[in-house]
């Protein structure tokens, strides 16, 4: 395992700059515009933390190259995007799919909202009662 | 020798610093002067002890004693001084004595100036930090030893990692935990609070000045670590949602959060289980991001070495810490019954709103932090989550935010009037209107919703000032009149002005360079030039050349922009001898509307030109004007008077107009 | 009803702290293949230099069959490539290799020269086109492959003794089976 960790150190060189390189750039420019879209939604999966787009790991350079090939070859966003998945799994993602084991993930926040916003209704609701009955008692 | 004896003072520490926990409880429980009165001097003589210790450490870095473990693993001689000595903190093991000594020192601080305290809650509060520090201290001691001795002492150490030999970096952790760890005396205010079983509004009042300070300092911190991305990673980036970023600003929003309820608690004795359960998340949110960074249970780019026998002490510590806390919480929160009754539509009701939206977001940011770890631990798989998904969930929830700030302070208190400030508002909103409508027209009109970021911060700005105009009464009574108000103004409302208006700038900033950042990467010949947002960049020459432990790569850029404006930037790149790792030097020219960012890369072996990377980054400055404006308003509002006098003194009036903190 | 709701901060840091010393004893970086009981992906790869052969997923089939991507550069390709050796002088079992990102086209080749070449078949994959294919991200790594092209298994890091005897070879049995 330590001699793994080893050899991923060797792609954490990274760091040193957003890392696309002009002979990687495409020369038609809404492909270009693509290919830096999806990019920046794959994670680099030898990197602690960045995408492809960013990384300026060996790895995560033929993966832009792989992209921008397939896109040139005519591939949809959605479809390159697929097989980067196919290959690594849904950890290459940037941003989580939406699937039955990340729903606590998406609804969360907006379960988390709900929550808060019923004990901000409750809590109001109890000054108003609490209110009520000192004007009771000082109108008794 | 010098180490030895640092040793020696941190192991001191710690049985004073147990002592100073044990005592201090027994000392309050039973009402024993003689024992309470160990607890401040307890308390200055741990500080004393830890200093003691940090300074051995330091020394031990300054010669470069390599006989020392820590120090050869993070050191060498040709490291400069100044990274000599932030390579004390530069690492596990002696970041975690600087957290040690924070933590003394924001007790030794209370042991010396907190005179005015209910003496029992005094005592209570050194009693609870003191306990926390024998936790950190042991935890030092028995995992991660700084002063641990190496035999054969080697040559040469190891090395920094070259990212770290920066004077941005040098100073980020030391201002980030006197920012978080800060939050620990805000958790000893609570925890003491709630064995009293008092929560007053003198107890807010104490515990404001020492949130204001962790804040203001957290705010310090993470800006300074943004600024340093900013400039060192080499395109412009400046936060990247990654799991220790997140695990500082987490804190922060709470903080945010604790801050305005504790103004609640104080002025209308009420909210006051809330601003208790507010201190304790805060701290256990800190507590958390320690444990992140330093187990391996996450990945990123930040993370120390990772040690599960580490993690399971700080997890130990934590549950501890944070569990005894909740569980009190649960045993004496219902009977802290406030008194103080208000309308949704008031001051409080904006100050409630603001803490709702901050803490969902601090939820949200938490569940997306830890929900790959969830995963793992269930078997259903990997997932990553990442920028996108972070900034999905947080974006939305502060644009009410934004929105209910320029508001809030024209509520007044218990039962607000919008209709009062009606007017006030719509010239707000009408200046907002424009503004975002001009700055989509002008700019962009690709891109709506940077409008309407740039809308919000003109919504926050111009909001901010109308109140703090309507508070001097600005027109309507001679100006004089008006600057005469203006420097009577208690600090604290000085502290919100400053701090929302900042804010707003550097949200104007935030917005802008994320938007709106112009890119040009290309290989460039000597003699080339690209514009780039209306300057001309042309590639002058490379040179070569050796640095004090690296080999740099040096590009000289003239730019030029129409006949006035004319500059040379030098970027570089380098490669450090000790770890063979390169690191790019970007060379930035702030302007008023924006940094001019140029980054010279490798050399194109086809066509013999180098690849260049050339940036506008528009309002960056912004982003650190603004937070420099908010630490500022910090500052300001410490320093208030109010904060340092004695018991409320009950005769005083409560003059007219009183301003809205 | 009330009082409990004060319960519920103490009760979620319960629930945090069991999946915290869950988590302690794992590793977050590591990743899992997503092609366990998939068949090899279509990949082909042309020969290293001096060699006529690459490699293609037509290859992988028939036969029990281990593919390992390695490098020149690889510190701990090194430590296992002693045991690749052993493997096929005793012909337990057929290993194809990746020679997956070499500065150069004799990088790999002298290399193997020098240290020996375990190897059956080897493809050249100097844009990681087959590393990306097996969804590989870092090396040493093996994949066991069975005779149908099915991937069984893989393994990250360098083939040890220890592991082959403990994990490794029962796996290959089994495959053996199918």
């Amino acid at each position: 395992m330590k001699q793994l960790f080893l050899i991923l150190a060797i792609f954490l060189l990274p760091l040193a700059a957003n890392a696309v390189n002009p002979g990687e750039i495409l020369k038609d420019p809404v492909l270009e515009k693509r290919a830096r879209a999806i990019s920046k939604g794959l994670r680099c999966v030898v990197c602690q933390n960045q995408s492809i787009d960013d990384s300026d790991a060996q790895l995560a350079r033929d993966l832009r190259v792989l992209v921008r090939e397939q896109l040139v070859a005519g591939d949809s966003d959605q479809a390159v995007v697929d097989y980067v998945v196919s290959r690594y799994g849904d950890f290459v993602l940037l941003r989580p799919p939406v699937k039955a084991a990340t729903l606590v993930l998406w609804f969360g926040p907006v379960v988390i909202a709900l929550i808060g916003a019923m004990g901000l209704v409750l809590f109001f609701r109890r000054q108003k009662r609490y209110a009520a009955e000192i004007n009771k008692e000082v109108g008794e | 020798m010098i180490v030895e004896i640092g040793h020696f003072a941190l192991i001191l520490a710690l049985f004073v610093a147990a002592l100073q926990g044990t005592l201090s409880m027994i000392g309050t429980h039973r009402r024993d002067a003689s024992l309470m009165a160990i607890a401040a001097p307890a308390a200055l003589v741990q500080l004393a002890l830890v200093m003691l210790s940090f300074a051995a450490l330091t020394w031990a870095f300054v010669t470069s004693d390599f006989s020392v473990l820590n120090v050869a693993q993070n050191s060498h001689t040709a490291k400069p001084m100044l990274y000599k000595i932030s390579g004390v903190w530069g690492n596990h093991e002696g970041s975690m004595l600087l957290w040690a000594l924070v933590l003394a020192l924001y007790g030794g601080a209370i042991a010396a100036f907190g005179n005015n305290l209910r003496p029992s809650l005094k005592v209570r509060v050194l009693g609870v930090q003191a306990l926390i520090a024998t936790g950190i201290l042991a935890f030092v001691l028995l995992t991660s030893n700084p002063f641990l001795r190496l035999s054969p002492a080697p040559v040469n150490g190891n090395g920094l990692n070259p990212l770290l030999q920066d004077p941005g970096l040098a100073f980020h952790p030391p201002l980030l935990y006197l920012g978080y760890v800060g939050l620990s005396i805000t958790f000893s205010f609570a925890v003491a609070a709630l064995i009293e079983g008092r929560v007053d509004t003198a107890w807010a009042r104490w515990v404001r000045p020492w949130t204001l300070a962790a804040w203001g300092f957290l705010t310090a911190g993470i800006v300074l670590g943004s600024w340093w991305a900013y400039y060192e990673l080499g395109w412009g980036g400046w936060w990247f949602w990654d799991p220790v970023e997140n695990a500082s600003f987490m804190p922060w929003l709470a903080a945010t959060a604790l801050l305005h309820s504790a103004i609640v608690s104080e002025k209308r004795d009420t909210l006051k289980s809330w601003t208790i359960f507010l201190a304790i998340i805060a701290f256990a949110l800190s507590l958390l991001g320690t444990f992140l960074v330093r187990s391996g249970v996450i990945t990123s780019v930040h993370a120390f070495a990772s040690d599960p026998t580490r993690g399971v002490f700080i997890l130990l510590l934590l549950v501890v810490t944070i569990g005894g806390a909740f569980a009190l919480f649960a045993w004496r929160g219902p009977s802290l019954k406030g008194s103080g009754l208000f309308q949704p539509i008031s001051r409080e009701g904006g100050l409630l709103l603001n803490n709702f939206l901050l803490m969902v977001a601090a939820a949200s940011i938490l569940l997306g932090t830890l929900y790959p770890l969830f995963i793992d631990v269930l078997e259903l798989g990997k997932v990553s989550v990442g920028a996108p998904y972070f900034e999905s969930v947080f974006i939305p929830m502060m644009i009410p935010m934004i929105l209910v700030m320029g508001i809030a302070p024209f509520l007044k208190w218990k039962r607000g009037n919008i209709s009062s400030a009606s007017g006030q508002l719509k010239i707000a909103a009408m200046i907002t209107v424009i503004g975002g409508g001009l700055s989509w027209l002008i700019i962009d009109r690709a891109n709506a919703l940077a409008a309407f970021g740039i809308a919000l911060a003109i919504w926050l700005f111009v909001a901010t000032l109308i109140e703090l105009a309507g508070r001097v009464k600005l027109f309507r009574v001679p100006f004089s009149d008006s600057i005469k108000r203006l420097l009577r103004q208690p600090r604290a409302s000085w502290g919100m002005t400053l701090a929302h208006a900042g804010l707003a700038i550097a949200i104007a900033g935030m917005t802008a360079s994320s938007a709106w950042r112009v890119e040009k990467i290309q290989v460039m010949k000597f003699g080339d030039s690209v514009d780039v947002a209306g300057y001309t960049y042309t590639l002058n020459s490379v040179n070569e050349f050796l640095g004090p432990n690296y080999k740099a790569t040096r590009g000289r850029f003239s730019v030029t922009r129409g006949d006035s404006f004319s500059l040379v930037l030098q970027p570089e790149k380098r490669v450090y001898s000790t770890r063979g790792m390169s690191t790019t030097e970007a060379a930035i020219h702030p302007t008023f509307l924006g940094d001019l960012y140029a980054v010279v890369g490798d050399r194109d072996k086809k066509s013999g030109g180098y690849i260049t990377r050339l940036y506008f980054n528009p309002l960056v400055p912004w982003m650190w004007a603004g937070s420099l404006i908010m630490v500022l308003g910090a500052g300001i509002s410490l320093s208030d008077r109010r904060h340092r006098i004695g018991a409320p003194a009950k005769s005083k009036i409560v003059p007219r107009g009183a301003p809205a903190e | 009803m009330n009082r409990l709701m004060y319960y519920v901060p103490l009760v979620l840091l319960g629930i945090l702290a069991v999946y915290f010393s869950a988590g302690l004893g794992r590793n977050p970086a590591t990743l899992e293949s997503v092609l366990i009981n998939q068949q090899v992906p279509e990949f082909s790869l042309p020969p290293i230099e001096g060699s006529s052969k690459g490699i293609a997923k037509v290859d992988l089939k028939d036969q029990v069959v281990l593919v390992n991507i390695f490098g020149s550069w690889c510190k701990a390709c090194w430590i296992e490539h002693p045991f690749l050796i052993d493997l096929k002088e005793k012909g337990v079992v057929p290993v194809y290799g990746i020679n997956w990102r070499e500065s150069n086209r004799q990088a790999g080749p002298r290399w193997l020269k020098k240290f020996g070449d375990p190897y059956t078949l080897i493809g050249d994959d100097p844009k990681s086109k087959g590393a990306i294919a097996f969804g590989v991200s870092g090396a040493p790594e093996t994949f066991f492959v069975n005779k149908h092209g099915i991937i069984r298994y893989k393994h990250m890091g360098p083939i040890t003794e220890q592991n082959w005897n403990d994990t490794l070879k029962p796996i290959l049995e089994a495959l053996r089976k199918e």
